[in-house]
């Protein structure tokens, strides 16, 4: 691996033709001939369910696993705002190209120019796609799509519908797959854990699961592996992910080889529901369309107890207004996120913790009506309500960054292939781009290229280079291997007996990566992390408790097996965090800003994907991809 | 706020059950439902107990894994809420609080309050769907529809598939849940030419499932957390009848 050098494997050729061009090189497998291959795919959220159905459709034979108990559980479906597609309905002046560089400049320039602004060629297919299944997009009284607007970017090209539209198109890509189950072309298997990956001659060539429902280990063998797994926001214990949302897929195939991709790039989301007590078990996004009405601000004044209603307008700060006049509340993200990190730092929090800012809709409400804006959205006004016990119709909503994405992942090539051959990795679960901070309602974006246009392509073409094998490989010395391993590291925590709930443990990891490896890092909160973090494995190894039997339902099991995996990913976040010295996008290292507090890139050292890969015993390494730009020019990100 | 809890356990669906007493004391009002559930799991785990299983991941009210019945409720007492989004506050102090699993025929106990609903899922492979592959679509904006309908359509994409209607059926029946997809795709052009064939197929998976008959007692959708209307079942019923009577013409 040493002599190893990273290729991104992007074909030559003109930016805008390049992926058509590349698509008739590609290989091509009838449905006849595809229906001798099997392909098991990980995960049924967006990525992984597209991706499933596609790839049936062409006739190959799909084994796919998820932890829930059906692909309509999969955490695509908590997203909220909306999907971006370059259709330019709104004759605003969108493009493939603008929405190309708004991607490629939202994430600071750290992403891959040719995967990026295939996404945004791709992105007008998805609609359609969407629609044909019946996804009930919002629409306008002519009866055609409507848009709005999100952050990073000056046109309105987020299609919605309300704030469901995870859901909504998670439900497509659903019944897509269903379609295949019911054609005999795809078995599921619901709540099973994969916990391994199997290599044969260095290909991925199966998985080891755990069933959730008896504990039985198993191991399954394929042609070509696809993980589909999501992001890994859990490692910091409190963000807006689902409870079982976890990195152990990606992680195992780490250790089996897979590179680790800017495992530091995490976003952190500027309008959520702060944190209230200790019991807290998770964080609730509320949606960035919410920015399109609603107006960022705290009071001028210090240490202000006084309730929102009765702080008078000239005595409110609406900083984002002040700062950034060309795009006001509509910053990207990381922007936004630590914005509001300054401000509460400097005391002009609110609520009676002093970590959260106002975000306010009066003057919307005002202006356009109680009804359209119950209209716009309705839904996240009735969960806010629920969870604070306040009406945000009456007085600001408050809110507070919290972690929501990853855009960090295993690195893959063009071709969505991790550095293992026969193991692809797409949606969230992949590090490709969104590059250091990933713009709102682009994340069901990519989970849909990659899933509909992308892989079902790449992954043709690498089976047809591979003799299919439909025997059942799983008593090859491989598998028994993994399967025996798989059960060592059950029997291992089961046996460690100590007095700790796992939730105790994950806690105090994630606090620890949130401290210093969230919003602002610094060079001596990094070491200090990487200092803790064996300190806390070494705590869970020795004093973490588990009830009952592995061969029975067992949700502590389920657990600890998650936050094993976690603990070893966050020492590596800290790792990647502190190599990088620079700021970019969601990494906002404390020792590298401008005057102006913003993010000062240093594009001559680390313009570069950061690619680590596994040591047992010892550092992880790191593997560099220079990046290249040719068809946009670098330069500080402004949004002022 | 303290509280008493009476909780179904049974360990798989192969023993039986019993009704089990918790008291916990200092609840803080402010905290979910769920969280008061990880509070008692804790201390299980502590005293070396099984803790309680349920299900549950988004704990935002939209992935539709959570769910159980609250003193005979799905769900629990505030209305269009899931469990998961439920808060202590909705409870006084002192209060006996019965938990118990979904029950239903077609909804086999797992563990304690984890109930199987993969029957759902075969309801909608059944038909649940519109036969179009990846690449086959035309233009978005080709078919404008009419803002009601898409409206209307979304309103019945709505449901989550979290089981409460069958919950609160006395017949267990999956009828809200069906005419919620049935209705979802009728209103869309999209999903019109395979309409009779949906309805003939999604139907006889239901009855084929073991769910009950629906008797109009509107139970399903008081109880439902995404306040999936009760028009659907109608819905459905006329779409039933078109595509059977379409079919006996078609036999005549």
């Amino acid at each position: 691996m040493n002599n190893f050098k990273l290729n991104s494997n992007a074909p030559n050729g003109e930016l805008h033709t390049k992926w058509e061009d590349y698509k008739k090189t590609l290989n091509k497998l009838t449905p006849e001939e595809a229906n001798k291959y099997k392909v098991i795919i990980i995960g049924t959220g967006l990525a992984g369910a597209s991706a499933a159905a596609t790839l049936a459709e062409k006739g190959f034979n799909i084994h796919a696993f998820s932890y829930h108990e059906s692909p309509r559980r999969a955490h695509s479906i908590a997203a909220q705002g909306g999907i971006n597609a370059a259709k330019n309905y709104k004759q605003d002046g969108d493009s493939v190209m603008r929405l190309f560089y708004d991607t490629i400049k939202g994430g600071d320039f750290r992403s891959r120019e040719d995967n990026v602004y295939r996404l945004a060629e791709l992105s007008v297919n998805i609609i359609d796609q969407c629609v044909a299944q019946g996804v009930p997009f919002a629409r306008e009284y002519g009866g055609l799509l409507d848009n709005r607007s999100f952050g990073g970017v000056q046109v309105s090209r987020t299609f919605y519908a309300r704030g469901q539209t995870g859901q909504q198109l998670l439900l497509g890509a659903y019944s897509a797959l269903s379609r295949q189950t019911n054609a005999g072309k795809v078995t599921f298997y619901p709540r099973h854990d994969m916990l391994d990956i199997v290599t044969v001659d260095g290909k991925a060539k199966g998985i080891v699961t755990r069933n959730l429902l008896n504990g039985k280990i198993e191991s399954h063998s394929a042609d070509v592996v696809i993980l589909a797994t999501g992001g890994y926001s859990n490692v910091y214990y409190l963000s807006t992910n689902a409870m079982a949302s976890n990195v152990t897929a990606n992680w195992r195939a780490h250790r089996k080889g897979a590179l680790f991709a800017n495992p530091s790039f995490t976003q952190i989301h500027p309008t959520c529901i702060p944190v209230k007590n200790d019991f807290q078990s998770k964080l609730t996004l509320m949606s960035e369309s919410l920015r399109n009405d609603g107006r960022v601000w705290v009071p001028k004044k210090k240490n202000d107890t006084r309730k929102a209603v009765d702080i008078p307008e000239e005595e409110r700060d609406y900083y984002l207004e002040r700062i950034y006049p060309a795009f006001g509340n509509l910053v990207p993200r990381d922007v936004a996120s630590r914005r509001a990190k300054e401000v509460c730092d400097n005391g002009q929090g609110v609520g009676n913790t002093g970590v959260a800012v106002y975000l306010d809709f009066k003057k919307a409400i005002k202006e356009k009506g109680e009804q359209f804006i119950k209209e716009k959205y309705g839904n996240l006004f009735d969960m806010y309500q629920n969870i604070t016990d306040e009406n945000p119709y009456k007085t600001p909503m408050k809110i507070y960054p919290a972690v929501h994405y990853t855009m960090g992942g295993l690195w893959v090539d063009y071709n969505l292939m991790t550095t293992i051959p026969g193991l692809f990795s797409i949606g969230e679960s992949n590090f490709s781009d969104h590059g250091a901070n990933r713009l709102g309602a682009s994340a069901l974006m990519q989970g849909l290229a990659d899933g509909y246009f992308v892989a079902p392509h790449t992954i043709m073409d690498y089976l047809a280079t591979e003799n299919p094998d439909f025997s059942n490989k799983t008593d090859q010395k491989e598998f028994v291997a993994a399967v025996e391993e798989t059960e060592k590291d059950i029997e291992d925590i089961m046996s460690i007996k100590g007095d700790l709930v796992v939730d105790e443990v994950h806690r105090e990891l994630g606090k620890v990566v949130w401290d210093k490896v969230g919003m602002a890092r610094d060079k001596k909160g990094l070491n200090h992390a990487i200092d803790s973090i064996p300190k806390i494995k070494e705590k869970f190894w020795k004093n973490v408790s588990i009830p009952g039997s592995d061969k029975d339902m067992n949700q502590e099991l389920e657990k600890a097996l998650r936050l094993k995996d976690f603990i070893e990913l966050a020492e590596l976040m800290a790792h990647d965090a502190l190599d990088r010295n620079e700021s970019c996008g969601a990494h906002f290292r404390e020792e590298y800003q401008t005057p102006e507090n913003e993010a000062e890139r240093n594009d001559k050292d680390f313009k570069y994907v950061a690619a680590w890969g596994y040591n047992k015993n010892g550092k992880p390494s790191l593997f560099k991809e220079e990046l290249k730009y040719k068809n946009v020019k670098l330069k500080t990100r402004s949004y002022k | 706020m303290n509280i008493n809890l009476k909780i179904w356990r049974q360990s798989s669906d192969k023993k039986d059950g019993k009704l089990h007493d918790y008291r916990l004391e200092n609840v803080d009002p402010n905290i979910s439902f769920l969280e008061m559930l990880d509070i008692l799991n804790n201390k299980l785990v502590k005293e070396k107990k099984d803790p309680v299983a349920f299900d549950h991941d988004c704990r935002e009210g939209i992935c539709g894994s959570c769910g159980f019945m609250i003193n005979g409720r799905p769900h629990g007492p505030q209305k269009a809420t899931t469990v998961c989004q439920l808060h202590m506050r909705s409870f006084k102090d002192e209060d006996d609080i019965l938990l118990e699993p979904f029950r239903a025929k077609s909804f086999g106990v797992i563990k304690d309050l984890s109930v199987d609903r993969k029957s759902f899922d075969r309801i909608i492979s059944s038909s649940g769907f519109v036969s179009v592959d990846t690449g086959e679509a035309g233009e978005a904006n080709y078919i404008p529809i009419e803002k009601n309908n898409a409206d209307e359509a979304f309103l019945s994409a709505a449901c989550i598939g979290c089981g409460a209607c069958v919950a609160a059926c006395k017949n267990s029946s999956a009828m809200l849940f069906t005419s919620a997809k049935v209705s979802h795709l009728a209103l869309l052009p999209q999903g019109e030419k395979e309409q009779a064939d949906r309805v003939n197929k999604m139907v006889a998976t239901m009855d084929a499932e073991g769910f009950g008959a629906c008797t109009n007692t509107g139970a399903c959708s008081a109880e439902c957390p995404k306040e999936i209307s009760q028009t659907n079942i109608a819905r459905l019923n006329r779409e039933f009848v078109k595509a059977q009577l379409g079919s006996f013409i078609k036999k005549k």
